[in-house]
């Protein structure tokens, strides 16, 4: 079963509270997303650890339900 | 948990300076977002292997293990995971893939 924008901020917000989160459906089939995170648990960390950090808040679901999730991660300028 | 592919796998990001686990082949991608990646890959020249995983279920379910990645593609530089087509787009955009090649002498445009 496809996702939700809703799901998929709801994912996201569990795992980094303070993030600034904007969810796109590339292909409107609830099936390809795109994500902008950008929390301050991203502070040091390479592109790769961030994006896996993303997509462990996704328990597994990332290439099942969730079958593609484009991200752009950040953290805050300081 | 072991990895049946793990072995491969080593094997392959060592021989192969620029490999890609994709879904089809440089030829005919499967999915959008590896053809992207074979798209910015063929635009910089650069030479690559591929790994089609559609035809091998043990090696797609490694490779995710591997990396610790859900998706494919996935492009390995020197061994190094470097990203999905998120990233790797990313980087070509920026300028960064260019310098990570130069810098791994792998030949590019």
């Amino acid at each position: 079963m496809a996702m939700t924008a809703a799901d998929i901020e709801a994912y996201i917000r569990e795992a980094f509270p303070d993030a600034k989160i904007q969810i796109e459906d590339l292909v409107g089939d609830g099936e390809h997303w795109s994500a902008s995170v950008e929390s301050t648990a991203f502070a040091g960390r390479s592109r790769v650890q961030q994006h896996q950090m993303v997509y462990a808040a996704f328990k597994g679901h990332v290439g099942g339900a969730l079958h593609a999730l484009a991200l752009q991660t950040s953290a805050p300028k300081t | 948990m072991t990895n049946p592919a793990e072995t491969r796998i080593t094997a392959d990001i060592t021989e192969n300076a620029v490999m890609l686990y994709m879904k089809g082949n440089a030829l005919m991608p499967q999915c959008g977002f590896s053809a992207r990646v074979v798209s910015i890959l063929n635009h910089m020249k650069v030479p690559f292997k591929t790994a089609n995983v559609l035809e091998d279920p043990v090696l797609r379910e490694g490779i995710k293990q591997f990396s610790n990645w859900p998706t494919v593609p996935q492009l390995y530089v020197k061994g190094e995971f470097i990203g999905g087509c998120d990233i790797v787009s990313e980087m070509f955009q920026s300028g960064e893939l260019a310098t990570l090649l130069t810098e791994k002498e792998i030949p590019h445009e």
